[in-house]
């Protein structure tokens, strides 16, 4: 059974704006039944109000968190100008409905994609991006285009992550040496050592920094993200770390747990024993 | 429950405390060696139907290292289709026999599969999502006549449909307990006298030198009872637990216009039902269901964790229409009318409200339209 948050089952039980819009100013489509999911979104623009959205309406054919993502990207975009809604990302759909389990967030691209398709077709454009590059994955129809794109955003770095997020790699599995070599290539330029970082006795600072942020990245961040949770790092100082957590890591109650047996029992593992780790709120001072 | 608290100790020890114990897990041996019509020496207990395929799967092949090629069918459960997929990419050739849109078996498609090098046929006794039967003292009697070891995954069957290991042609079939309302994560495996076969867990003397490991007494204990009371019951599965199944089936297909039948309607257990329906999405039924206290299962990609819909339901071409709104229901001599009411009641709101968020309205009216005129 999927953890589902309880924002995401009322969405799915309750779906707001479901419908269509007769004389909708832009629609979006995404997805197909062969692929088991697909989102028709309609946008209204007022036309007097700057071109803000003043309607949005969606019809899902999918699982319930596919419904839910669509239901909560209507609410999203409600009041804002296109320009506004292009912002939104995958992550912030999913935020937004307080994280999906890591197989859902799929529906969370799907959601983002049904927008970008609504403002391409308002603006007259024949594909939105990501239907346009080299197809890799066969099975689901997936381009170099869009895979880049998830891997970006979402700062992902495996092959499940990127069958998680776009469903590429889901099917016969012949593309994951492709989608691997898409991945390598994009990070090759950052920092993502392939070994396993040794426990010199004496660090530099510098060093130290290094260790800290290699660390994050391969060993905390992949696991906060499961939970559909992430942190930033804020600063070093001498042996304090201090970092802010993101998406429902960000409003969870047991953060506090998180940052002691995650963050800083990594940190102290792989970097050194005497680390301390302090979260930072938005606004600056310590929590 | 006793044996829980009170009676803990081991059955391979010496002291009475413990060894009481084995005269228990005999017992329980007897019971499920009666409801299959086998002798109690070949029964072995296991942690599960997953446990029996390795078994009997590795098993085989261990004591027949020459023979190098497999026959199992494209709709085996995972259990053994995962196992077979391993196999093939370690040093075996595995043939999979397809099925037809009933999702039935081409025995002249076994028959010219069969080689020189086939040491096993694998092939389940009825499908785990569908509930259709395989011909299998058929596949036996040519098994046999080709010398070749015949496994048969029976865990969907046995309780169900009468087995009479003495005078059947498989050689060896797998148990799971809680198919047959015994406790999750026991089993057995049941191995004809005379069939080779090497132990896969290897360790001490349990289970007559076949299955190394302590017993799991109480799963054991309580698997053998369920064994005694699925053979008492047997006759209601034919008739009691078949017209509940028929009816819940029946009124579904009658009242929704988009539903369609997966498998078989004849060759099929008298418990299982699955059903389709058109361009509405499996998790999404199996989540409003829940809402009202509805248990069922889905052959949808969305489900499993995977993206694709049930490998079963694609082996026998159900389009993708379909295939992700595929719904099973299972009953039980448990089952009751009142409960078969409930559902039939609760189904078309559930498929009405996902046909209203659904993209596809139109295509659902035009089938609905379509399967009006039929009627």
């Amino acid at each position: 059974m999927w953890d589902y948050t309880d924002k995401v089952k009322d969405y799915f039980l309750h779906p707001r704006n479901v419908g269509e819009i007769k004389d909708a100013d832009a629609i979006g489509e995404v997805g197909a039944i062969a692929c088991g999911d697909a989102l028709r979104l309609y946008l209204k623009l007022d036309k007097k109000n700057g071109n803000r959205i003043a309607d949005a309406k969606f019809k899902t054919f999918g699982c319930g968190s596919a419904i839910a993502s669509a239901s909560a990207l209507t609410e999203m975009v409600m009041g804002k100008t296109l320009e506004e809604a292009e912002k939104i990302t995958n992550q912030d759909i999913a935020d937004f409905l307080g994280g999906l389990p890591p197989e859902k967030m799929h529906c969370s691209v799907m959601g983002k994609e049904a927008l970008e398709s609504a403002i391409a077709n308002y603006r007259g454009y024949k594909a939105a991006p990501t239907e346009e590059g080299v197809i890799v994955c066969k099975c689901f129809g997936v381009t170099d285009v869009k895979i880049e794109r998830v891997v970006r955003e979402n700062r992902l770095t495996t092959v499940e992550q990127v069958t998680n997020y776009c469903k590429a790699g889901g099917g016969c599995k012949s593309c994951h040496p492709d989608i691997q070599g898409i991945i390598d290539k994009i990070w090759e330029k950052e920092v993502r050592p392939a070994a396993v970082p040794t426990k010199p006795r004496k660090m530099s600072n510098l060093r130290k920094m290094q260790l800290i942020q290699e660390t994050i990245e391969r060993d905390i961040r992949p696991v906060l993200m499961m939970d559909g949770g992430d942190m930033d790092l804020i600063d070093v100082d001498g042996n304090t770390v201090y970092v802010s957590f993101r998406g429902s890591c960000a409003e969870c109650a047991g953060s506090r747990v998180t940052l002691k047996s995650t963050v800083e029992a990594k940190l102290r593992e792989f970097v050194t024993e005497e680390l301390v780790v302090e979260e930072v709120n938005q606004g600056g001072s310590t929590a | 429950m006793p044996y829980f608290t009170e009676l803990y100790g081991n059955p391979s020890s010496m002291h009475t405390f413990g060894g009481q114990l084995q005269k228990k897990i005999n017992q329980a041996r007897e019971q499920v060696a009666n409801l299959i019509g086998a002798s109690p020496q070949e029964i072995i207990f296991t942690s599960g139907g997953t446990e029996s395929d390795n078994a009997a799967i590795r098993g085989t092949l261990e004591a027949n290292p020459d023979k190098k090629h497999i026959i199992t069918t494209r709709v085996e459960h995972p259990a053994v289709l995962n196992l077979c997929q391993y196999l093939a990419q370690n040093g075996y050739e595995v043939t999979e026999l397809g099925v037809d849109s009933q999702g039935l078996l081409d025995l002249d498609e076994l028959h010219g599969a069969i080689r020189d090098d086939t040491v096993l046929i694998t092939i389940m006794y009825a499908n785990n999502e569908t509930g259709v039967l395989f011909p299998v003292e058929e596949i036996g009697q040519i098994a046999r006549e080709k010398g070749i070891t015949f496994h048969c995954d029976a865990v969907q069957a046995a309780g169900k449909l009468p087995l009479d290991m003495d005078k059947s042609t498989m050689d060896m079939i797998s148990l799971s307990g809680h198919k047959l309302h015994a406790p999750k994560g026991v089993g057995a495996l049941y191995i004809r006298k005379g069939v080779r076969f090497k132990p896969f867990m290897l360790g001490g003397h349990h289970e007559n030198n076949r299955r190394a490991g302590t017993e799991n007494v109480p799963s054991i204990i309580g698997l053998g009872m369920a064994c005694e009371l699925a053979r008492k019951h047997l006759p209601e599965e034919q008739t009691k637990v078949r017209k509940l199944r028929d009816k819940l089936e029946n009124q579904t297909l009658y009242q929704m216009l988009n539903s369609r039948l997966n498998g078989h309607n004849i060759l099929r257990l008298p418990n299982t039902t699955n059903i389709s329906f058109e361009y509405v999405e499996g998790e999404a039924i199996l989540l409003l269901l829940n809402e009202v206290g509805i248990c069922a299962s889905s052959g949808s990609a969305c489900t499993s964790g995977s993206l694709e819909p049930s490998h079963v339901l694609r082996a026998m071409g159900v389009p993708f229409t379909a295939a992700h709104g595929s719904i099973r229901f299972s009953l039980s001599r448990y089952s009751t009318e009142e409960e078969v009411d409930y559902i039939v009641e609760h189904i078309p709101p559930v498929i009405r409200k996902l046909k209203e968020i659904s993209p596809y309205g139109a295509e659902i009216e035009e089938l609905e339209l379509k399967a009006a005129a039929r009627k």
